[in-house]
C-alpha cells in the first residue's frame, strides 16, 4: 500500500461484555491521539450490519487504508471484518484486531485497570497495523472425490449422500463387512424399528452405488497432501478368498476343520465361527474371509491332506496365494467416521464381569436377543467357554432366566475410570432391552433397572420410558456397588436411595449398560490426519457449537460417535452434515488456502531442520539447493499445507522463516508498544 | 472449634456428590447397622446441623474399609466425612470410655492396649534380634515396623515371631526399633483424634528418619497404609511384609522345604487390597507353599468383605442383631471346605479367629497369618 497510513480504530461495546468494564469512550479518545489515526469510533456491536457499515463508510469517505477493530477474539470475527474491508475496497489483510474482551474485560474486574489495558492493546494494534502488507489468498483446485473412513451408519450415510450428489466416494472399512455397531443391535429405541431391517438396505446401496468404491477388510495406511488434493494409500488385506468368484454359498465354512472353534467378534465373542467365515448372514459384501490367525493351513502350513474349504469351493474362490493389495488414489475431502468401542467392563472389577458367566454387557445382550445371534434370539442363561458337544450327544435345554437386572452408567459419568461424560444412549437402550425382555422372555420375567438419573431427552424418549415402566419394569434409584454370588443367584448390592434402604437384590442375570468410549485404535487415525482430541479423547471438532463437523484440518470432517457419544438419529444427522460440508469445496471446485503462511529466506537458512520437526502440518521439508556451487540443505514451505500457526517462525534460530503478517519487523514493535522491551 | 475446620462442603468436596448411592450400596456394614453414608454426604452440606448430625451413633459404625471411596464415581471419600464428624465428637469429649482409654494409652505409652512401653519388645525376648541405633554409620537393609497389636497381644505376637523366623531363613539384614517404637496412629486418625495423629506423624517421622536403613517394612497393613500415604516427610520407601516376602521368594532367597497339605483360602485385608492394590503378593506366597490347595472366596480381591476390625472398631462395638461380617466370612470359608483362612493383618486375624469360636468351627478351621503358615513350612 502506497502512501501514508490512514488508520480507523473501532472500539466495540459488545453490549455490556466490554463496555460494562472498559470505558470505551476513553479508549476512543486515547486512540484519536495516536499517530496516523484518522478516525476513532465506538459502537454497541461492531459485528452487526450497521457496525460494519460504519467501517465501509469511513473507508470510502475518510480514505482509510488500515482498520483496527478492538473487540473480541479474532477466532470468531476476523473473517467477518476481513469481508468488511473487502467490501470497502481494501485488501482484507489490512485488518488488525485487538482482543479487549476475552483478554481484558472478561478477566479483569477493575474498570480502571481494564481500561488502561484496553488502551495498551489498541495502541499495539495500531502500531502493527501501520506495518501490515496486502496479501493474496491463493486458490487450489479440489478433486471431486471423498475418502470416508469407517462404514458404520455414519460413514454409510455420508457416502450415500455424497455419491447421490454425483461425487466419487471411496468408502474404507476395516472389518470384513460394512455395518458397524448398528447392525449388531436388535431393535432401536424409542421406535423399536428392527435395526437390521432399516440398516441392510443402506448396506446394500453402498455396495451397489456406481459412485462408491467400497473397500472392506481394508485400512488407510498413508494420507498426504492437503484440502482438494489428498494422496491416499489403502491396504486391502487379503481374505484368501477371491471375492469376484465367491458366491457366498457357505459350504467352505461348513467344511472348515476349525468350524465353531473361534469366538465370533460380531457376536461379541458369544457365538462361534471357523477359520473361514462370514461374520453374519446379512454381511456386505456377502463374501467369505479366512482369518489367517486361526486358519490351520496359514498358521501350520498344513490342513489335513489338503484344505477342506478349498476342496469344497465349487467356484474356485479360495486361494491361499492371494496377497494384500495396495491401492493409491487422490481425493479432495476426507470424512472420518470410525465410531467407538464399548466400555471394557473389566475395569469395574466390583461388577465381576468376566468372573460370572451371567454378567453380560449390553452389547452381548443385544446379540442374545437377536434372531441372528448365538442363541437364535432366545434369552437363556449362558455358559461361557463351553466346548461344543459331539454330534448326537444330548444337550440339556438351557435355563431361561426368571429375573434380569440392568445396571446403568457402567463406565460413564465415572471419574474412577477416566470417563466423566454421559454416554447419552445407555438410559434409552436399557429401557429398550428391558422392554424386549418383557416382550421375548415373557411378562413373568422380573426386570429391574438400577439407575441414578434417567436421561430421556430425545424425541419420543420420555414417552418410551413411561411405557416401559408401565410394562412392569422396576426402576430402583441407586447405582449398585457390587455383584457377588449366593448359591445359584447373583446378588446385586445396592442402596435404594429413595428410601435409604440397602439391598441385596437377587437375580439370575445382570446386564451392564456399558458406555461408549473412544476406539482403542484411535491413535492410528490421529497419526494419519493429525486430529486433535477433546479431554474425553474423542476427536475434536473445529468449534463445539458452530463447526461441529469440521476439524482443525481443512477438508477433513467428522461424523458419528468418533466425535462424541450419540444415538443413531444424531449420528445420521451429523453424517449428513459432514457430507454437506465436504461437498462445499467439491461443488465449488476451488478452495482458498491460508494467506498468512510462512516462507523461508533460503540464503540465510542453515538447514537445521528444527522447523521441520516442529511443524504440526508436515508443511516444511528440507530440500537441497545450490549455494554458490555448494549443495546445501534448506527448509522449504509447502504453502498449501501451511496453516499459519507460526510455530516455525517463533522457533527459527536464524530468523530465516518468517510468517506473513507476523514478520519480526511487524510483530516486535507491537510487542514493544505493550511495554515489553 | 475454629470455623475453617467446620467447612465440610469444601474439605470433602460435598458439592461433587451426585447421590448415586454407590457408597452406601457398597458399604459392608450398611446391611447390619443404621449407617447410610450417602445421607451424610447430603446432610453435612448444612453446616448449621453438623453438631446435631455428629451426635448420630452410626458414625461410629464405619470400619473405614474405603469401599465407599473406591466405588465413588466422582472421586470423593465419603468415609472421611464420618471421620470429620467423629472429630467434632472427640473435641467435645463425647467419646466412649474404651476409645478414650485407647487414645490416652497411645499418648502415654505409645500403644492403644494400655501396656507399658518397657514391655514393647517382650515378644522377641527369646529371639536374637538386632535393635537399631539411631544415626548408625552402617546401613541396615530393612527396618521392621511392628504393630502395637503384634507387640502386646499374646495371639498376634506369634505373627511377629514368625516374621523373624522367615527373615532369618532368608538371610535378610534387618533391625527393630525396640522400646522407642510408637503406635503409627492409623486408628487414632480414624477415630477422629486429629491432634494426636499429627503428633504420631511428626514424632514417628523424626524417629524413623533417624535410622540408617534402605526401607521400612510394616507388618500390619494399617501401619503400612499410614506410613506410606499419610505421613509427611519419610525418607525411605515403605513396604508391606507380603511385598518383601514375595520378593525373597522370587529372587530365590527363601526356600520352603516342608509341605502343608491343607485347603487354604485368603481373606484380603481392606487396608492391603482395596486401599493399596496389593492382591497378588499374598496369593503368590501362599501358592508357593508346597502341598497347599488354594481356594478363593467368591468375594475376593476388589470385592472382598471387610472383617470390621479397622476404623477404631477394636474399641467400638456396633449394635446390631445381624450377623457379624467376620462370621459370614467364616461360614463362607467353611462352605468351601477351607482348613486355613490365611490373613495378612492383625485385626483380621483377631476378628476372624473370634468368629470361628462363635461359629464353633475352631477345631476344624484355623485362622493364621500368612507368616505363620510360611514359618510352619520352614
Amino acid at each position: 500500500m502506497n502512501g501514508k497510513p490512514r488508520i480507523g480504530v473501532y472500539v466495540c461495546h459488545c453490549g455490556t461484555n466490554i463496555a460494562g468494564t472498559v470505558d470505551v469512550e476513553e479508549v476512543v479518545k486515547f486512540a484519536e491521539t495516536l499517530p496516523d489515526v484518522t478516525v476513532a469510533r465506538n459502537y454497541s456491536y461492531m459485528c452487526s450490519d450497521p457496525g460494519q457499515a460504519l467501517i465501509v463508510d469511513d473507508i470510502e469517505k475518510a480514505g482509510l487504508n488500515r482498520v483496527v477493530v478492538a473487540s473480541c477474539s479474532p477466532r470468531m470475527h476476523e473473517p467477518t471484518f476481513r469481508k468488511t474491508l473487502l467490501s470497502g475496497g481494501l485488501n482484507p489483510y489490512f485488518l488488525e484486531m485487538a482482543n479487549i474482551r476475552e483478554q481484558c474485560s472478561w478477566v479483569h474486574p477493575d474498570p480502571i485497570a481494564a481500561t488502561e489495558k484496553a488502551k495498551r492493546l489498541v495502541e499495539a494494534a495500531v502500531v502493527k497495523s501501520r506495518r501490515l502488507e496486502p496479501l493474496d489468498a491463493k486458490e487450489v483446485d479440489v478433486e471431486p472425490s471423498c475418502l470416508i473412513i469407517g462404514a458404520g451408519i455414519a460413514g454409510i450415510q455420508s457416502a450415500l449422500d455424497i455419491a447421490d450428489a454425483g461425487f466419487k466416494v471411496y468408502l474404507v472399512e476395516k472389518e470384513p463387512s460394512v455395518g458397524g455397531h448398528m447392525i449388531q443391535l436388535d431393535k432401536t429405541f424409542p421406535t423399536l424399528d428392527c435395526s437390521a431391517c432399516i440398516m441392510t438396505p443402506k448396506m446394500v446401496d453402498v455396495a451397489n452405488h456406481p459412485n462408491i468404491e467400497l473397500m472392506t477388510y481394508s485400512q488407510v495406511e498413508e494420507i498426504g497432501g492437503y484440502i482438494g488434493n489428498f494422496d491416499i494409500k489403502v491396504r486391502k488385506k487379503s481374505r484368501f478368498v477371491d471375492i469376484d468368484k465367491c458366491t457366498g454359498c457357505g459350504i467352505c465354512a461348513e467344511e472348515c476343520r476349525m468350524a465353531g472353534r473361534f469366538p465370533n467378534e460380531f457376536d461379541e465373542n458369544m457365538g462361534m465361527r471357523g477359520a473361514i467365515y462370514m461374520p453374519f448372514p446379512q454381511a456386505v459384501p456377502a463374501k467369505y474371509t479366512i482369518d489367517k490367525e486361526s486358519c490351520l493351513f496359514l498358521t501350520k502350513g498344513k490342513c489335513g491332506e489338503s484344505p477342506k474349504c478349498k476342496d469344497a469351493c465349487q467356484a474356485g474362490a479360495v486361494n491361499f496365494d492371494l496377497e494384500d493389495e495396495i491401492v493409491e488414489f487422490k481425493v479432495g475431502t476426507i470424512i472420518v467416521a470410525t465410531g467407538y468401542d464399548v466400555f471394557d467392563a473389566r475395569l469395574k472389577p466390583e461388577y465381576a464381569y468376566g468372573v460370572y458367566d451371567n454378567v453380560l454387557t449390553a452389547l452381548e445382550f443385544e446379540r442374545l436377543v437377536n434372531a441372528s445371534g448365538p442363541t437364535g434370539g432366545k434369552v437363556t442363561m449362558i455358559e461361557r467357554g463351553k466346548k461344543k458337544k459331539k454330534k448326537g450327544a444330548e444337550e440339556e435345554a438351557p435355563k431361561v432366566p426368571e429375573s434380569i437386572t440392568f445396571i446403568q452408567c457402567v463406565g460413564s459419568r465415572d471419574k474412577s475410570v477416566g470417563n466423566e461424560y454421559c454416554s447419552r444412549v445407555c438410559c434409552m437402550y436399557t429401557a429398550k432391552l428391558a422392554h424386549l425382555v418383557k416382550d421375548k422372555v415373557g411378562h413373568d420375567c422380573e426386570v429391574t433397572v438400577f439407575y441414578m438419573d434417567v436421561r430421556a431427552f430425545g424425541k419420543g424418549f420420555e414417552e418410551f420410558y413411561d411405557r416401559v415402566r408401565r410394562e412392569g419394569v422396576k426402576y430402583i434409584r441407586g447405582n449398585p456397588s457390587e455383584i457377588y454370588k449366593k448359591g445359584d443367584k447373583l446378588i446385586v448390592k445396592a442402596e435404594d436411595t429413595l428410601t435409604s434402604t440397602p439391598l441385596e437384590h437377587e437375580t439370575d442375570m445382570v446386564v451392564l449398560s456399558v458406555g461408549l468410549v473412544p476406539r482403542r485404535d484411535n491413535r492410528e487415525i490421529i497419526d494419519l490426519l493429525k486430529l486433535s482430541q477433546t479431554s474425553d479423547l474423542f476427536y475434536m471438532e473445529a468449534h463445539p457449537k458452530l463447526r461441529p463437523v469440521d476439524t482443525a484440518s481443512d477438508g477433513v470432517y467428522l461424523a458419528g460417535v468418533c466425535q462424541g457419544p450419540k444415538d443413531i438419529p444424531d449420528a445420521v444427522a451429523q453424517a449428513k452434515g459432514a457430507a454437506s460440508a465436504a461437498m462445499i469445496p467439491m461443488a465449488s471446485g476451488k478452495v482458498k488456502v491460508e494467506a498468512q503462511t510462512s516462507f523461508v529466506n533460503e540464503d540465510t537458512c542453515r538447514g537445521c531442520g528444527f522447523c521441520v520437526e516442529l511443524c504440526p502440518y508436515t508443511a516444511i521439508e528440507l530440500v537441497e539447493v545450490n549455494r554458490m556451487g555448494w549443495p546445501v540443505k534448506v527448509a522449504r514451505v509447502n504453502e498449501a499445507l501451511c496453516k499459519g500457526c507460526g510455530a516455525c517462525a517463533a522457533a527459527c534460530l536464524s530468523g530465516s522463516i518468517q510468517q506473513r503478517s507476523f514478520k519480526d519487523w511487524q510483530l516486535l514493535p507491537q510487542i514493544e508498544a505493550l511495554g515489553v522491551k | 472449634m475454629c470455623a475453617e475446620e467446620l467447612d465440610f462442603v469444601e474439605k470433602y468436596d460435598l458439592l461433587g456428590c451426585i447421590q448415586c448411592g454407590r457408597c452406601t450400596g457398597g458399604c459392608p456394614v450398611a446391611l447390619r447397622t443404621d449407617l447410610r453414608v450417602r445421607c451424610f454426604m447430603y446432610d453435612t452440606q448444612n453446616e448449621e446441623r453438623l453438631e446435631e448430625i455428629s451426635e448420630k451413633p452410626e458414625i461410629w459404625d464405619c470400619t473405614t474399609c474405603y469401599t465407599c471411596a473406591a466405588r465413588c464415581p466422582k472421586g470423593l471419600e465419603p468415609l472421611e466425612v464420618l471421620i470429620g464428624l467423629r472429630s467434632l465428637q472427640i473435641e467435645e469429649g463425647k467419646v466412649q470410655p474404651t476409645v478414650r482409654d485407647a487414645l490416652e494409652s497411645i499418648f502415654k505409652d505409645g500403644n492403644p492396649w494400655g501396656s507399658p512401653r518397657a514391655k514393647r519388645l517382650d515378644w522377641a525376648s527369646d529371639l536374637d534380634v538386632k535393635v537399631l541405633e539411631p544415626e548408625a554409620e552402617e546401613t541396615t537393609d530393612v527396618l521392621l515396623f511392628i504393630c502395637c497389636t503384634d507387640c502386646y497381644d499374646p495371639r498376634v505376637m506369634k505373627v511377629a515371631q514368625a516374621l523373624i523366623k522367615v527373615l532369618n531363613a532368608a538371610g535378610v539384614d534387618y533391625g527393630l526399633i525396640g522400646e522407642d517404637e510408637s503406635c503409627c496412629g492409623s486408628e487414632v486418625r480414624r477415630l477422629g483424634e486429629e491432634g494426636l495423629f499429627e503428633m504420631c506423624d511428626e514424632e514417628n517421622v523424626e524417629l524413623l528418619n533417624s535410622f540408617n536403613v534402605n526401607r521400612i517394612v510394616a507388618i500390619s497393613p494399617h501401619c503400612y497404609n499410614t506410613l506410606k500415604k499419610e505421613y509427611h516427610g519419610l525418607k525411605v520407601p515403605v513396604l508391606h511384609y507380603t511385598e518383601l516376602v514375595a520378593e525373597l521368594l522370587e529372587e530365590g532367597k527363601l526356600e520352603i522345604p516342608k509341605e502343608i497339605a491343607k485347603v487354604v483360602t485368603y481373606h484380603d485385608p481392606c487396608f492391603l487390597g482395596k486401599q493399596n492394590d496389593i492382591y497378588d503378593e499374598p496369593r503368590y506366597i501362599i501358592t508357593r507353599i508346597p502341598g497347599v490347595e488354594f481356594k478363593e472366596f467368591d468375594r475376593c480381591r476388589e470385592r472382598s468383605l471387610c472383617c470390621e476390625g479397622g476404623g477404631g472398631k477394636m474399641w467400638v462395638e456396633s449394635e446390631s442383631k445381624e450377623e457379624r461380617l467376620a462370621e459370614i466370612r467364616i461360614e463362607d470359608a467353611k462352605e468351601m471346605g477351607a482348613q486355613v483362612v490365611a490373613v495378612a493383618c492383625p485385626f483380621c486375624l483377631l476378628t476372624l479367629e473370634d468368629a470361628t469360636k462363635v461359629k464353633g468351627v475352631e477345631e476344624e478351621m484355623q485362622v493364621m497369618d500368612i507368616l505363620e503358615l510360611l514359618a510352619e513350612a520352614l
